[in-house]
C-alpha cells in the first residue's frame, strides 16, 4: 500500500520532470471527477441522478469551449446516506482510481466524513448539496469548498428580509436535534438584531407523525411569522397541516430550509405566499433559463440549486485545472481561490479562506397558483441578497484556517 | 476436531495476508467489524433463539462512546474500545432485563422499540453531533506506541479484536453455558423443568451479545474515524439479522460469510443500481426465509455431509 | 380562562381532540396487526408498507384514473387486500409450520421491497393530495376550530374499529374465526376451511392498514417512508395493549394517541419517545400487556 504510493509518487515526479512545461501535468493523464450523491434516499430528488447529469453537462461544455489537452472522466456512486459507505467509496476512488475531485456529497454527515478523507489524501472536495455550516467552521479543511449554500445563508437571508418587511414577531417550529437548533439560533439572532421579537418556540421530533398540535401552539402565540426550522418531510407536513388548520390566513410561514423540489411536491396551492431563500433559480435570467431548458430536455425536471451548483463547480474546477496546468490539489485550490466565479450559477463569486464560496442569494416568494404561467414557474424573486450579507461573516468563523 | 482447527488456522493465515493480495484494507476492516457484530448477534439468535430487532442500539451507542472517549476525553484507543463495550453491555443489561419478560415476537418488537428510543436519544443528545455525526475521531496510538493511523497497523489490530471476539463466542457456545442456551432454544419449558433459571441465562447471553456488538461498533468508529446515526438506525438492526440469516444462523462461520457478502454487495452496488439497493436487500430476506433458511454456510455444510455421507455428530 | 399547568383548558381540549385523531390511526393499524397475529401467529412487519401503499394508491387512483377520494375509500382497501391475499398464498403460507420469527423476517423483507419500489418510482419528496372539498370548512367546537376532515377521520375509524370488533366478537363468522385461532385442527375437523379463513383474515388485516392509508392521504404528504416512520410506534402500542383482545388494541391505540398529544403540549421534547417509555413501564408492571392474556 505504502510502497505503491511511493512508486506512484516517484513516477509522478519523473513524469513531471520530463514533461515539457507547456503540456499540463495531469496524474494518470486523466482528470477524474467523482460525483458522490444520494441516489435512493431522502435527498435523491434534490441531488441524485440530476447531479451526475449536471457534472456531465459541465464536462461536455468545457470540452467544447476550451478544447483541453487532457482527458476528463466522470464517475459516480450512491452513498446511500451512510457516512461509512460514502467515505469508503471516496477512499477507494482516491487510492485506486486516482479521482481528483469529488463533488455534490449531499447529507452533512457524509460530507464532513468525506472532507476529512479528502484532506488526508490531498485531493479536492467541492461540496454542493450538504447544508451544515460545520464544513466551513469546525470541520473546515484546506481542500474543501462549500459551494452552493449553507443553512446559515438560507435562514438568515429569509429572516432578515421578512423582519424588514414588517414581520417582526416570530414563533419557531424547530426540529429537535442539532441541525434544527442551529437553524433556529441563526435566524432568531437575526430577527432580534433587526428589531424583531421571538415569542416562543416548540420543539418537535424528527419525522413527527403529526404537526397539528405543534401548529396550534404556534397559532395561540399570535406571532406574525411562524419560522419552520426543520427540513424535508417535516417541513412539508408542517406546511400542509398549517393550510388545513387555516393558520396561514392570519399568520405567515417562513421556510428556513425549503428547496424548489419541496415546493414542487407540495404544489402552489399550499405554499403560496411563503418566503424562502435559495441560491439559484432556473427562471431568473436568460442564462439560467438556457441551462434550465437544456437540463429539462435530459431529466424532464427543472434543475435545483444543487444540480446547477454541481454543473458550475465542475466547470470551474476544470477551468482551474486548465489555468494551473496541473491537477495537483494544492495548485488547483490556489487557482480556485484566486478566481472569480462568473457563470450562470454565480456572478462575482469568491472562495474564501474557510472554503466558503460567497455568492448572491435570492429571496423568493412562492407564487399564487393563478400567477404561475408554465410548469415550474414557482417564484417571484423579491430581492437579491449580496453574498457578504447572506453568509456568516469571517469574523464569526470557527475555522482554524482563518487568521484573525 | 483437528481438521476444524486446521481450517481455522488456514483462515487466519488468509486474513493475515489478505491486504497483500490486493484487497482493500479499509473494506476488509469494515467487513471484520460487521462480521464481529453479526457473530455477536448470532450468539443470541442462532444459539439462544432470541430475535433481537434492536441490536443497532448497542452497535451505535458503543460507536459514540468510543468516539467521545477518544476524541474528547483523550483516552487511548484500547481503553476507549473497552469502555464502549462495557457501556454497550450495560445498555444490554437494561434492554435485556425489560425484554426477556416476553418471548418470541414480542421480544423482537420490544427490542425494536427500545432501540428506536435510543435512536431518538442519540439524535437529540448534544455529544453525538446529531445528523452531522461525531466526526474526526483520532485513531491514536495503540498501547502508546503503535501508530494506528497507518491502515495496515490498524488492520492487524482490528483482526486481533475480531479473532478475540470470535474466540470468545466460540468458547461460550461450546461451554456448558452454551449448551444450556441451546437447550433453551430447543425447548424452553424443558430447560426450566430441568432446574435452570432460564431468564438468567437469557439475560447473560443478551448482555454478552450486546457487549460484543458494542466492541464491533466501537472498532468501526476507530476505523472510519466517525460515528453517525446510521449505525443506530433500525435499518442497521435489520441488516445484521440479514447477515446472520444469509450466512447461516447457528453456525460459527455463517455470520462472517453473511457480513462479507452484504458489505461487499453494498460497496459494489454503490455505483450500479442506484435506488434499488433496498429492493435487493429486501429480496434477499424473502429468498432466505423461503428457500434458504440454513444460509450459505448451513447449506454448504449440509451439502458436504451429503457428499461424504457423514452423519451429523 | 382556567389553566392547567400554564396551559388553558381550551388549548388542552383542542390537543385532546387532535390526539384522538392520531389515536385513530394507531387504533386502525394495531387492530389490523392484532387480527393478523391472532389468526396467523405472525407479526406483519410490512403493515406500515401497506399503509403507505394505501396512501400512494389513493394518489394514483386520482391522478391516473380520476377516481375520487370517496371511491378510493372503498376500492383501495379492496385492491390492497387482494394483493395481500396473493402474497399470503404465494409466500406466507409456507411459513406457518415454522418459528413465527420467520414470518417477521419475511414481512420485513417485503416492507423493504415495497418501500424501495415506490421510492424508485415517485422519489421521496412526496406526493400532494388535497382534502375533499366537502371538508374544506373547519368545524367550530367552541374551544377550537377543528378541520372537518379530522373530525371525519375520528368518526369513520371508530365506526370501522367497532364494526370489526362486532364482526369478530359477536357474529357467527367471528365465532368460527376465534375457534380456528384457538384450535385450527379441531375447527378443520368440523368441516371449516381454515386455510381459506386464514387467507381472508390476512387480506382483511391488510385492508385495514390500506384503509388507514387512504384516510391519511389528504392530511400528510404521501411519501414512501411514511409507513416505516409510524410502524415502530404501532409495535410499541401493540406491546402495551397485548394482542389478546380486539377491544384492547382499539382502546390502547386511541389512548396512546391522546397521551402523545398531551406530551406535545407539556413536554414536546419527549413526544417521540413517550410511547416507548410507557411500553417499558407497562412491561415492568404487567409484562403481558394491559389487555393481554398470560402466556403459557
Amino acid at each position: 500500500m505504502k510502497r505503491r504510493l511511493c512508486c506512484a509518487l516517484s513516477l509522478a515526479v519523473l513524469v513531471s520532470v520530463s514533461a515539457s512545461a507547456a503540456a499540463p501535468k495531469i496524474s494518470g493523464g486523466v482528470v477524474k471527477i467523482g460525483v458522490l450523491t444520494d441516489m435512493s434516499g431522502l435527498y435523491s430528488d434534490l441531488g441524485g441522478q440530476g447531479s451526475v447529469t449536471g457534472a456531465q453537462m459541465a464536462v461536455e461544455d468545457f470540452k467544447a469551449q476550451y478544447k483541453p489537452s487532457f482527458k476528463i472522466d466522470v464517475v459516480y456512486a450512491d452513498h446511500q446516506n451512510k457516512a461509512d459507505i460514502g467515505s469508503n467509496k471516496v477512499r477507494e476512488w482516491y487510492d485506486r482510481e486516482d479521482v481528483d475531485m469529488v463533488t455534490d456529497v449531499l447529507n452533512s454527515a457524509v460530507a464532513i466524513a468525506v472532507a476529512k478523507v479528502t484532506a488526508e489524501k490531498k485531493r479536492i472536495l467541492i461540496d454542493i448539496g450538504a447544508g451544515s455550516t460545520r464544513l466551513t467552521n469546525e470541520d473546515c479543511t484546506p481542500y474543501s469548498i462549500h459551494y452552493a449554500y449553507d443553512t446559515y445563508a438560507l435562514a438568515s437571508g429569509t429572516a432578515k428580509a421578512i423582519v424588514k418587511q414588517g414581520g417582526d414577531s416570530w414563533f419557531f417550529l424547530t426540529a429537535d436535534y442539532a441541525f434544527g437548533h442551529s437553524l433556529e439560533k441563526d435566524s432568531s439572532d437575526i430577527v432580534k438584531a433587526n428589531g424583531g421579537k421571538v415569542l416562543g418556540t416548540v420543539r418537535h421530533p424528527l419525522n413527527a407523525s403529526d404537526f397539528s398540535s405543534f401548529l396550534l401552539q404556534a397559532q395561540s402565540s399570535k406571532a406574525k411569522i411562524i419560522g419552520l426550522a426543520n427540513a424535508g418531510g417535516d417541513t412539508i407536513n408542517a406546511i400542509k397541516a398549517a393550510a388545513e388548520f387555516g393558520i396561514t390566513k392570519n399568520q405567515s410561514l417562513a421556510g428556513l430550509l425549503v428547496f424548489i423540489t419541496d415546493v414542487h411536491s407540495l404544489g402552489l396551492q399550499l405554499t403560496q405566499g411563503m418566503m424562502l431563500t435559495d441560491g439559484w433559480y432556473w427562471d431568473y435570467s436568460d442564462e439560467t433559463r438556457k441551462f434550465g431548458k437544456r437540463y429539462f430536455d435530459k431529466m424532464k425536471k427543472m434543475p435545483s440549486m444543487v444540480h446547477a451548483g454541481t454543473y458550475s463547480a465542475t466547470f470551474n474546477y476544470l477551468k482551474a485545472v486548465q489555468a494551473a496546468g496541473t491537477d495537483d490539489a494544492d495548485a488547483v485550490m490556489k487557482q480556485l481561490k484566486s478566481m472569480t466565479i462568473n457563470d450562470m450559477f454565480a456572478k462575482g463569486g469568491k472562495i474564501r479562506e474557510d472554503g466558503r464560496m460567497v455568492h448572491d442569494m435570492y429571496l423568493m416568494q412562492v407564487k399564487k397558483p393563478e400567477e404561475s404561467k408554465y410548469p415550474w414557474d414557482y417564484y417571484n424573486v423579491k430581492a437579491v441578497i449580496s453574498g457578504d450579507d447572506a453568509y456568516q461573516p469571517l469574523s464569526l468563523s470557527r475555522c482554524p484556517l482563518v487568521k484573525k | 476436531m483437528t481438521k476444524r482447527r486446521l481450517g481455522y488456522g488456514l483462515l487466519i493465515v488468509l486474513a493475515l495476508v489478505a491486504p497483500y493480495a490486493g484487497l482493500y484494507p479499509v473494506l476488509l476492516m469494515k467487513i471484520l467489524c460487521f462480521a464481529l457484530f453479526a457473530c455477536a448477534f448470532n450468539l443470541l439468535l442462532g444459539y439462544t433463539g432470541l430475535l433481537s430487532f434492536g441490536h443497532a442500539a448497542f452497535f451505535g451507542m458503543a460507536g459514540y462512546v468510543a468516539g467521545h472517549g477518544i476524541k474528547v476525553w483523550g483516552l487511548p484507543p484500547e481503553i476507549g474500545l473497552l469502555l464502549a463495550a462495557l457501556a454497550a453491555a450495560a445498555l444490554g443489561l437494561v434492554f435485556g432485563w425489560l425484554a426477556i419478560r416476553r418471548a418470541g415476537i414480542y421480544f423482537a418488537m420490544i427490542t425494536l422499540a427500545l432501540a428506536q428510543m435510543m435512536y431518538f436519544f442519540f439524535l437529540q443528545a448534544p455529544f453525538t453531533g446529531g445528523e452531522d455525526g461525531l466526526q474526526d475521531v483520532p485513531r491514536g496510538k495503540l498501547l502508546g506506541f503503535i501508530n494506528l493511523a497507518d491502515d495496515l497497523n490498524l488492520y492487524y489490530f482490528v483482526l486481533a479484536i475480531f479473532i478475540f471476539g470470535f474466540w470468545a463466542i466460540y468458547r461460550t457456545v461450546h461451554s456448558p453455558f452454551g449448551h444450556v442456551l441451546k437447550a433453551i432454544r430447543e425447548n424452553e419449558a424443558r430447560a426450566t423443568s430441568l432446574g435452570y433459571d432460564v431468564d438468567r441465562y437469557k439475560l447473560l447471553a443478551f448482555v454478552l451479545s450486546a457487549g460484543l456488538s458494542g466492541l464491533a461498533g466501537a472498532t468501526k468508529t476507530l476505523v472510519f474515524r466517525f460515528a453517525t446515526l446510521t449505525d443506530a438506525h433500525w435499518h442497521q438492526s435489520g441488516e445484521v439479522v440479514l447477515m446472520t440469516l444469509l450466512g447461516g444462523m447457528g453456525t460459527s462461520l455463517g455470520p462472517v460469510v453473511g457480513a462479507g457478502i452484504i458489505v461487499t454487495l453494498q460497496n459494489e452496488l454503490a455505483d450500479k443500481v442506484g435506488s434499488l439497493v433496498s429492493v435487493i436487500i429486501g429480496a434477499c430476506f424473502v429468498l432466505c426465509v423461503l428457500a434458504f433458511r440454513r444460509g450459505v454456510v448451513g447449506e454448504a455444510g449440509a451439502l458436504y455431509r451429503r457428499i461424504t455421507g457423514e452423519r451429523r455428530s | 380562562m382556567t389553566e392547567i399547568f400554564g396551559v388553558s383548558t381550551q388549548a388542552l381540549l383542542g390537543q385532546l381532540v387532535l390526539g384522538l385523531v392520531n389515536g385513530s390511526f394507531y387504533a386502525l393499524l394495531s387492530l389490523g396487526l392484532a387480527v393478523i397475529f391472532g389468526m396467523l401467529n405472525i407479526i406483519n412487519f410490512a403493515h406500515g408498507a401497506f399503509y403507505m401503499i394505501g396512501a400512494v394508491m389513493t394518489w394514483m387512483a386520482l391522478n391516473y384514473f380520476g377516481i375520487s377520494y370517496w371511491w378510493s375509500l372503498a376500492l383501495v382497501p379492496l385492491v390492497v387486500g387482494v394483493v395481500a391475499v396473493v402474497i399470503e398464498r404465494a409466500l406466507l403460507q409456507w411459513l406457518y409450520k415454522l418459528d413465527p420469527l420467520y414470518g417477521l423476517l419475511l414481512t420485513f423483507g417485503l416492507a423493504l421491497i415495497f418501500e424501495g419500489v415506490f421510492r424508485n418510482a415517485y422519489g421521496v419528496s412526496g406526493l400532494p393530495y388535497s382534502i375533499p372539498e366537502q371538508f374544506s370548512e373547519p368545524l367550530n367546537l367552541g374551544f377550537m376550530l377543528l378541520p372537518k376532515y379530522r373530525a371525519w377521520v375520528i368518526l369513520v375509524s371508530l365506526v370501522v374499529c367497532f364494526a370489526t370488533w362486532f364482526l369478530i366478537e359477536k357474529t357467527r363468522l367471528g365465532a368460527t374465526l376465534r375457534a380456528a385461532t384457538e384450535n385450527a385442527k379441531l375447527t378443520q375437523a368440523f368441516g371449516i376451511n381454515v386455510p381459506l379463513l386464514v387467507m381472508l383474515t390476512y387480506g382483511f388485516g391488510i385492508a385495514l392498514a390500506a384503509f388507514a392509508g387512504v384516510l391519511a392521504a389528504p392530511t400528510k404528504q404521501i411519501s414512501p417512508l411514511m409507513g416505516s416512520n409510524l410502524i415502530i410506534g404501532v409495535f410499541a402500542v401493540v406491546v402495551i395493549g397485548g394482542m389478546g383482545s380486539i377491544l384492547g388494541a382499539i382502546v390502547t391505540g386511541l389512548a396512546l394517541g391522546v397521551i402523545e398529544g398531551l406530551t406535545r403540549v407539556f413536554y414536546p421534547e419527549a413526544s417521540a419517545t413517550v410511547v416507548f417509555i410507557i411500553m417499558a413501564l407497562v412491561l415492568l408492571v404487567r409484562p403481558a400487556g394491559l389487555f393481554g392474556k398470560r402466556e403459557s
